[in-house]
């Protein structure tokens, strides 16, 4: 261990976070709808993926990244609207296996669907000029378009916390997360909740998608690893848990990025042995409980 | 204010109410009494749109609401508080409150609203901070009429209100229910407190087994003990 500096692990924890920020935003996306809707929704990986393309041709269309990033959630949630409406809404009261087969099938169209459009092979998404290079941040250089990432979720985060805790809308929300009925008897309608809720929780997935598209480049199989991965998280987490889809995202993100340092060959399945961990300990995860929206 | 007409209400296969016929009038307090298992609490379910399966009609302040979702019926001015109180776990007494009005066209009044409900129930003033789940069962009974009553509907659907608080709240609770009559405000009641349900109503339905068996004047039926002895007794 002597060869490895305190900078470079120090460096390897930040890079960890910034891998997890984008894990964090998928698992609230998740969380989200499996705490309100009671969906697990099998088709997040492939709104991911989405995302990314969505942000490249509007990208491609405007030359202009930060327009890209503001109207790829947008666009990928009017997505995730329309599905809700139309898809998942009758299915609801019918048990979980339903919405979670439909959305699974979902996936694999919006998978052909972008082969189609946009070809087999994946595309490269450049990182905007404006945030490439890397800057000092006292323990040595960092990439700056990974702290943009971190910057960027952390406001995502502030604000879904505030909108959840703080607005009108999420007091509906928390109360329609643990008892429907008696929101429906005190004058709301809840399937309005519910799509609104569908929609937020697929543009945070389409958001991530534009996000990550610099870091990896972009293919239409691209969302499938990263679904089980967002899963992992969220489970670790505790399913339909906010504050815990956040502290997962970034253990995750840690522990991928520091077993990539010690041994690379234990990346991909150390998440798995958390995962393990984690459930042996706490069945439920970090912060789950009976009720949803923690 | 409120018809009800051949009422047929379901669970799954299970027909559960029979053709129930009830008329509550503006202003009155009608209570509704039987035994467990009568079919009380489905009818009061069904008024407002929570059971899946129902055939007949009902109308309410004029409209016809059969097979119009809860949440419309809600914005006609009729509200219910469950059997089971259902305080919203992990809320505030305050947000509970809140959420009582929060849907409705008087939600600019909220603030108001909730001070007015605190001197009406000076229980849920002092923990309006609190979490609705702690209260003590009595205080989550005053909580779940407050919050009906946030919205001021013009109907007010009750079960079972008294049951499992001590005497001295019933008294308070049963208190407010006079005041609420005299401001206007329409109730139907389910009670398994019959001397005490009596005392307060104008009229009375008995129900069993899904249909309604008797009706009366509360004043008849006190003079009439065979008929509660009959329907109501355990
Ligand atoms: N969700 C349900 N699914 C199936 N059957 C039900 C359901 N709820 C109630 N029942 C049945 O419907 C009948 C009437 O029940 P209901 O709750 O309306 O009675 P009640 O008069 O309110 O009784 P209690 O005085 O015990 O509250 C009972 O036989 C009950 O078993
Ligand atoms: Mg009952």
């Amino acid at each position: 261990m002597s060869g490895i500096g305190l900078e470079l692990l120090a460096l390897q924890l930040v890079t960890g976070v910034a891998l997890g920020a984008i894990y964090v935003l998928l698992a609230l996306g998740l969380s989200l709808i499996f705490g309100l809707l009671n969906v697990v929704n099998f088709a997040h990986g492939a709104f991911f993926m989405v995302g990314a393309y969505v942000g490249v041709f509007l990208f491609g269309l405007t030359g202009n990244f930060w327009v890209s990033l503001v109207l790829t959630p947008l666009g990928v949630g009017a997505i995730g609207l329309a599905v809700e409406r139309v898809l998942l809404r009758p299915l609801y009261g019918r048990g979980i296996d339903y919405p979670l087969l439909l959305t699974f099938g979902l996936s694999y169209v919006f998978i052909e669907t972008i082969r189609i459009l946009f070809g087999l092979t994946g595309m490269r998404f450049p990182t905007p000029p404006e945030l490439r290079g890397a800057v000092n941040i006292g323990i040595g250089f960092f990439p700056l378009y990974r702290l943009f990432l971190i910057g960027i979720t952390a406001v995502i985060v502030f604000a879904l916390w505030y909108f959840i805790e703080r607005t009108r809308y999420g007091l509906i929300i928390r109360a329609g997360a643990r008892d429907p009925e008696i929101v429906r008897v005190l004058g709301i309608d809840v399937s309005k909740i519910w799509l609104l809720v569908f929609g937020i929780g697929t543009g945070i997935a389409g958001l991530s998608g534009v996000l990550a598209a610099p870091l990896q480049g972009i293919t239409p199989e691209m969302g499938v690893p990263v679904l089980a991965e967002a899963f992992v998280v969220t489970v670790v987490g505790g399913m339909g848990s906010l504050a815990g889809a956040v502290i997962a995202g970034l253990l995750v993100g840690i522990v991928v990025s520091m077993t990539s340092l010690f041994a690379p060959e234990m990346a991909k399945v150390s998440i798995f042995i958390l995962m393990a961990l984690v459930l042996l300990v706490r069945p439920r995860g970090l912060l789950g409980r009976a009720g949803a929206l923690g | 204010m409120l018809t009800i007409d051949n009422l047929s209400a379901w669970y799954r296969h299970s027909h559960i109410l029979q053709g129930v016929s009830i008329e509550v009038k503006r202003g009155e307090i009608v209570t509704l009494i039987g035994r467990n298992g009568a079919g009380k609490t489905t009818t009061l379910k069904t008024i407002m749109g929570l059971v899946a399966k129902s055939t007949g009609a009902i109308s309410f302040d004029g409209h016809s609401i059969l097979g119009r979702p809860a949440h419309e019926r809600f914005h006609l001015g009729l509200a219910y508080v469950p059997e089971d109180r259902r305080i919203v776990p992990g809320l505030t007494v305050e947000e509970n409150l809140r959420l009582g009005i929060i849907a409705s066209a008087s939600r600019a009044n909220e603030t108001q609203m909730i001070e007015r409900i605190a001197e009406t129930f000076p229980r849920l003033k002092q923990r309006l901070p609190q979490q609705g789940s702690t209260l003590s069962g009595g205080e989550q009974q005053m909580l779940a009429i407050a919050r009906a009553m946030m919205a001021e509907p013009k109907m007010i659907l009750l079960d079972e209100p008294s049951e499992g608080i001590m005497p001295i709240l019933v008294e308070e609770m049963f208190a407010q229910f006079r005041t609420m009559k005299a401001q206007g405000t329409t109730i139907l009641l389910v009670e398994q407190n019959v001397e005490l349900a009596l005392s307060l109503s104008d009229r009375v339905y008995v129900m069993d087994q899904g249909v309604i068996v008797h009706q009366d004047s509360a004043a008849a039926l006190i003079a009439n003990p065979e008929i509660q002895e009959r329907y109501c007794s355990v």
